[in-house]
C-alpha cells in the first residue's frame, strides 16, 4: 500500500518518491537547484548524530537538509 | 588562425573542475579577485599546438539562478566577458544533476562543449555513458576525460582549440516548459526582440525566462535600461504566475525547473546511460559514511581526527620551524658582526630580522596545518563535519559550514584568520556570514600562538599541552556564545537552507594537495613580507625615536663615571678584563652597577620615545588587567599583527637589558621579572585571545562583509570584550592569590 508522508517522518533506509515540494523562495530555488524536484526517488540514508540534519540519497550523490526544510517535502512510500 | 583564445571551466562543485584546471595551467595560473566582489578569479594559461589559452577557472555553481554570489560571478563572466568557449565540467557519475548547469549554459547560448568527467569512476560503479549519443542528442562535443590522471585531455583541448571554427552554428535549444509558460514566452521574446531588450548580451528566450523565474538582477537590469519594456514583462510574468499558482498551486521557478529536469531525463533515457543490474548496492562512500558519521563512532572520530591534524601539524613543523630560526639566527649574528654599532643595526637586527624573522619562522607550521586541512577538505571529511555539527552550531545562529571558517581561523590552534574569514563565503546568508566572519578572529591563530607559547613557557611550563587545549576550548566558547549574542541582537535573522551535497570520498591527488596548501600559505607569507616588514620598522622606529636629550645622556654618564671613580682599581681589572679571567670581588660589583646604570638607561629611553609615551599613557587604565606600559607598547603593536607582541616584548626587553648574563630565551627574562606574575601571564593571553583582530584581519572584514562599519565594530567590540575578560580574571584571581 501507498501513502504519503512528509519527509521528515521517513526511517532510514526507507524509500519513497517525492511528491510536491512546496518550498518559495530561496529554500525552493536551493532544492530544485540540487535536483529535489517532484517524481525523484529518494532514500534517507542516515541522520547525523543529533538525528538532524538528515542525508538523503538521491539518484547518484547525497545531499543534506535540516528537518524543518523536509517539512516542506511531502514523499510517497511504500506503507508497512 | 586563432592564436589566443579565452576558455572557461564551468561546472558543479565537486566535478572536478579544480583538478582539470590544475592539470591544463600547472603552475602558470594565479589568483585574482573579480571586480568588486570577494569571489576568487583563478586564472591561468596553456599552450596547445601553438594556440594560447586564457583559462579561467570560474567559481562552482549548481544553476545560473543568481542563488549565490559564485553563480552570479559565473552567470556574469559568462555573458560580459564572453569567453570564446566554455568547457562545461561534468561529474559523469552524476550525470542528470551535473546536467541541469549544462543545460543552462546551452539556453544562454554561450559556446560550450562537455567535458565529461570521472568516467572512470562512474564505470566502476555501472554507470556507462554514449558519450557519442549524448553530443548528437545536445548537438555539443562531448569529450570523456579522467581530469585526475589526465586521460582524455589532448582530445578535449583538440576539440577545444578546433571547436571556434566549426561550432557556432549550433542549433539553439528551446526547452518546451508546458502550455502556460510556452505561451506567455511566445508573448515575450517578440517584445524583447522588437525593443532589442537588453540585446546583444542576453538572449530574448532566456530574458523572458528570467522574467518567469522573478531572477532579481535580471529585472533590475531591466528597469535600468528600458523601464517601458520592463513594465509589459513584468506584468505578463505576473499574469502568468497568479495563473499557475491558482490553477496548479505552484510557482513558474518550479515549473521550470521540473520541466528542465524532465528534458534532461528524457534525453538520457535515449540510449544515453546504461546502468548495470546491480543498481541498488551500496556505494562505498555509503559505507565508509555509515561508520563515519555513526551516532556515536562519528563524533568521537571527529575528536580523533581533529586532534590528529593538531597533532601532525605541530610535531612534524616542529623540525622545520627549528631551522627557520636557526637561519634567522644567523644573519642576526651576521649582521651583529658586519655592521657597525648604531641605528643601522639596530634597524637591521630588531627591526627587520626580528620582525620578519619571528613571522616567517612560522612558516612551516602554517604550511603542515593548511595540507591537513587540504586533506580533509579534498577527501570530503569536512562536508561530514559541517553535517555532523549543523545542528549545534544552528543554537548558536550559524551554519554546519561555518565550522570551515572556525577551523581555518585556528580551530585548531594554528591557522589564520584571513583564509578562515575567505572560508565564510561558502555561507549563503548574510546573517550566518557576518556572524561567523565576526566571531572566527577569536580563535587562536597561529600569530597568537607565539604569544602564548612565550607566556606558557614562561609561567605554566609544566603544563604546556594542557593550558593550551583550555585555551583552544575558551576560544571556541566565547566565538560561539558571542556570535549567539550578535546573532539574537544585531544581526538577527532566518538561517540559511542546509541543502548541502555531500560529495562522494575521494582520494585526494598529492598535486592538488600542494597547490591548495601552497596557495595558502603563499597568502601568509605575502602578508609576513610585505605588512609586517613595514609594522615592525615602525615599531622599532616608534621605539627608538625620539632619542633622550642629550642632558639626561649626560647625566647616566657620569653616574658611571662616579661609580668607577669610587673603585679605581676594579675599573682598570674590567677595561683589561680577558676572555677567561676571574674578576674579584670588587670588580663584579662595580660591574653589576654599571649594568643597573645601562639598564635604568635604556627604560628611560624606551619609555621616552613615542611608543613608550603611549604605553604608559594607557597604563592607567590597562592596570586593571595588570598591563605595564611595555606590554601595552606590545598590544599597541600587535593590532598591526599579533606575532608582533613577541618581537615587541622581545625588543622592549632585549634593549632595556643588557646584561650579558640575561640572554636566555625572552620567557626566561620574563619569568624572572619582577612586574610579572602567572595571574598577568593569564590576563594577557585572554586580552590577546579576544581584542582587536589584526589590521590585515579588519581589512578582510571590511571587504567580506562589505562595509568599513563592520571592520570598525569588529575592533571596537573585541578590545571592550577582551578588556572586560581581562580585567575580570586579572581582578578576580588577585582575590585568591
Amino acid at each position: 500500500m501507498k501513502k504519503q508522508q512528509c519527509l521528515r517522518q521517513m526511517k532510514e533506509k526507507q524509500k519513497g518518491i517525492i511528491k510536491t515540494v512546496n518550498a518559495k523562495g530561496e529554500l525552493g530555488r536551493r532544492l530544485r537547484d540540487m535536483g529535489l524536484v517532484s517524481g525523484r526517488e529518494v532514500m534517507v540514508v542516515g541522520r547525523a548524530p543529533l538525528k538532524d540534519p538528515v542525508a538523503l540519497r538521491l539518484k547518484d550523490f547525497t545531499l543534506t537538509l535540516r528537518n524543518n526544510e523536509a517539512d516542506y517535502i511531502t514523499v510517497e512510500t511504500e506503507g508497512e | 588562425m586563432n592564436k589566443n583564445m579565452t576558455v572557461a571551466l564551468a561546472g558543479n562543485p565537486n566535478s572536478g573542475k579544480t583538478t582539470l584546471f590544475n592539470r591544463l595551467t600547472g603552475a602558470r595560473q594565479h589568483v585574482g579577485n573579480y571586480p568588486g566582489v570577494t569571489v576568487e578569479k583563478k586564472e591561468g594559461s596553456c599552450n596547445y599546438q601553438g594556440t594560447l589559452l586564457n583559462v579561467v577557472d570560474l567559481p562552482g555553481a549548481y544553476s545560473l539562478t543568481a542563488y549565490s554570489l559564485e553563480e552570479v560571478v559565473a552567470r556574469d563572466f559568462l555573458v560580459q566577458d564572453r569567453p570564446e568557449i566554455t568547457i562545461a565540467i561534468v561529474d559523469a557519475s552524476n550525470l542528470e544533476r551535473n546536467l541541469y548547469l549544462t543545460l543552462q549554459f546551452l539556453e544562454l547560448r554561450i559556446p560550450c562543449i562537455i567535458a565529461l568527467n570521472m568516467v572512470d569512476v562512474a564505470e566502476s560503479r555501472g554507470i556507462h555513458i554514449n558519450a557519442k549519443r549524448l553530443s548528437e542528442l545536445l548537438d555539443v562535443p562531448v569529450v570523456p576525460i579522467v581530469a585526475r590522471s589526465g586521460k582524455g585531455q589532448n582530445e578535449l583541448m583538440n576539440s577545444t582549440v578546433n571547436f571556434s571554427a566549426k561550432g557556432q552554428q549550433r542549433r539553439p535549444l528551446e526547452i518546451s516548459y508546458g502550455e502556460d509558460l510556452d505561451s506567455a514566452l511566445a508573448e515575450m521574446e517578440p517584445l524583447i526582440c522588437k525593443a532589442k531588450f537588453l540585446a546583444p548580451t542576453y538572449p530574448a528566450r532566456w530574458v523572458a525566462l528570467k522574467y518567469l523565474e522573478a531572477d532579481k538582477q535580471i529585472m533590475e537590469k531591466g528597469r535600468a535600461v528600458d523601464p517601458a519594456v520592463a513594465d509589459k514583462l513584468e506584468k505578463i510574468a505576473n499574469r502568468v504566475t497568479n495563473h499557475i499558482h491558482t490553477t496548479m498551486d505552484t510557482y513558474p521557478e518550479a515549473l521550470i525547473a521540473d520541466h528542465r529536469y524532465g528534458y534532461i531525463h528524457a534525453i538520457i533515457k535515449q540510449d544515453v546511460i546504461k546502468r548495470d543490474e546491480s543498481n541498488d548496492r551500496m556505494y562505498l562512500s555509503d559505507k565508509i559514511d555509515k561508520i563515519l558519521t555513526n551516532q556515536l563512532l562519528g563524533p568521537i572520530i571527529m575528536m580523533l581526527v581533529l586532534m590528529g591534524l593538531y597533532q601532525f601539524t605541530f610535531t612534524y613543523s616542529e623540525v622545520p620551524v627549528e631551522w627557520c630560526e636557526a637561519i634567522f639566527g644567523c644573519l642576526e649574528n651576521m649582521a651583529d658582526q658586519i655592521l657597525p654599532d648604531g641605528l643601522v643595526k639596530s634597524l637591521v637586527i630588531s627591526g627587520i630580522i626580528d620582525g620578519v624573522g619571528g613571522v616567517l619562522g612560522f612558516v612551516p607550521l602554517i604550511m603542515f596545518m593548511f595540507f591537513g586541512i587540504a586533506i580533509l577538505e579534498d577527501t570530503g571529511y569536512l562536508a561530514r563535519v559541517a553535517f555532523m555539527l549543523d545542528r549545534i552550531f544552528r543554537i548558536f545562529g550559524l551554519h554546519g559550514s561555518s565550522v570551515m571558517a572556525y577551523i581555518v581561523s585556528g580551530g585548531i590552534a594554528g591557522g589564520c584568520a584571513v583564509p578562515g574569514i575567505m572560508a565564510a563565503r561558502t555561507l549563503r546568508s548574510p546573517q550566518e556570514r557576518l556572524a561567523t566572519i565576526l566571531t572566527a578572529p577569536f580563535m587562536n591563530c597561529g600569530a597568537k600562538l607565539p604569544v602564548m607559547a612565550l607566556l606558557i613557557a614562561a609561567f605554566f611550563a609544566k603544563n604546556e599541552a594542557l593550558i593550551m587545549f583550555i585555551l583552544t576550548l575558551l576560544a571556541w566558547a566565547v566565538a560561539l556564545l558571542t556570535a549567539r549574542l550578535l546573532r539574537s541582537t544585531i544581526i538577527a535573522g532566518e538561517s540559511t537552507p542546509f541543502v548541502m551535497e555531500l560529495p562522494p570520498y575521494r582520494l585526494p591527488t598529492l598535486r592538488g594537495l600542494l597547490i591548495h596548501t601552497w596557495e595558502r600559505t603563499w597568502q601568509y607569507i605575502k602578508k609576513a613580507g610585505t605588512v609586517i616588514l613595514g609594522i615592525s620598522i615602525l615599531v622599532w622606529a616608534m621605539m627608538t625615536f625620539p632619542g633622550l636629550p642629550s642632558e639626561t645622556v649626560t647625566q647616566y654618564e657620569m653616574q658611571r663615571n662616579s661609580a668607577r671613580d669610587e673603585q679605581p682599581e676594579a675599573s682598570r681589572e674590567l677595561n683589561t678584563a680577558a676572555e677567561n679571567y676571574e674578576p674579584s670581588e670588587t670588580a663584579l660589583e662595580l660591574a653589576k652597577t654599571l649594568t643597573k646604570i645601562d639598564r635604568k638607561e635604556a627604560e628611560t629611553a624606551l619609555q621616552y620615545s613615542i611608543a613608550g609615551k603611549v604605553g604608559t599613557a594607557l597604563e592607567k587604565v590597562s592596570r586593571l588587567a595588570g598591563f605595564d606600559w611595555r606590554t601595552n607598547i606590545a598590544l599597541v603593536g600587535g593590532f598591526a599583527a599579533k606575532e608582533v607582541i613577541v618581537s615587541t616584548l622581545g625588543t622592549a626587553y632585549s634593549m632595556g637589558d643588557v646584561d650579558p648574563e640575561e640572554t636566555g630565551g625572552l620567557a626566561e627574562v620574563l619569568a624572572k621579572s619582577p612586574q610579572w606574575s602567572p595571574l598577568i601571564a593569564l590576563s594577557l593571553i585572554v586580552f590577546v585571545m579576544f581584542y582587536a583582530p589584526c589590521f590585515v584581519v579588519v581589512v578582510c572584514i571590511a571587504r567580506e562583509a562589505g562595509s568599513w562599519k563592520w571592520a570598525a565594530f569588529s575592533m571596537g567590540f573585541n578590545t571592550l570584550l577582551a578588556f572586560g575578560m581581562s580585567v575580570a580574571v586579572y581582578q578576580i584571581g588577585r582575590l585568591f592569590i
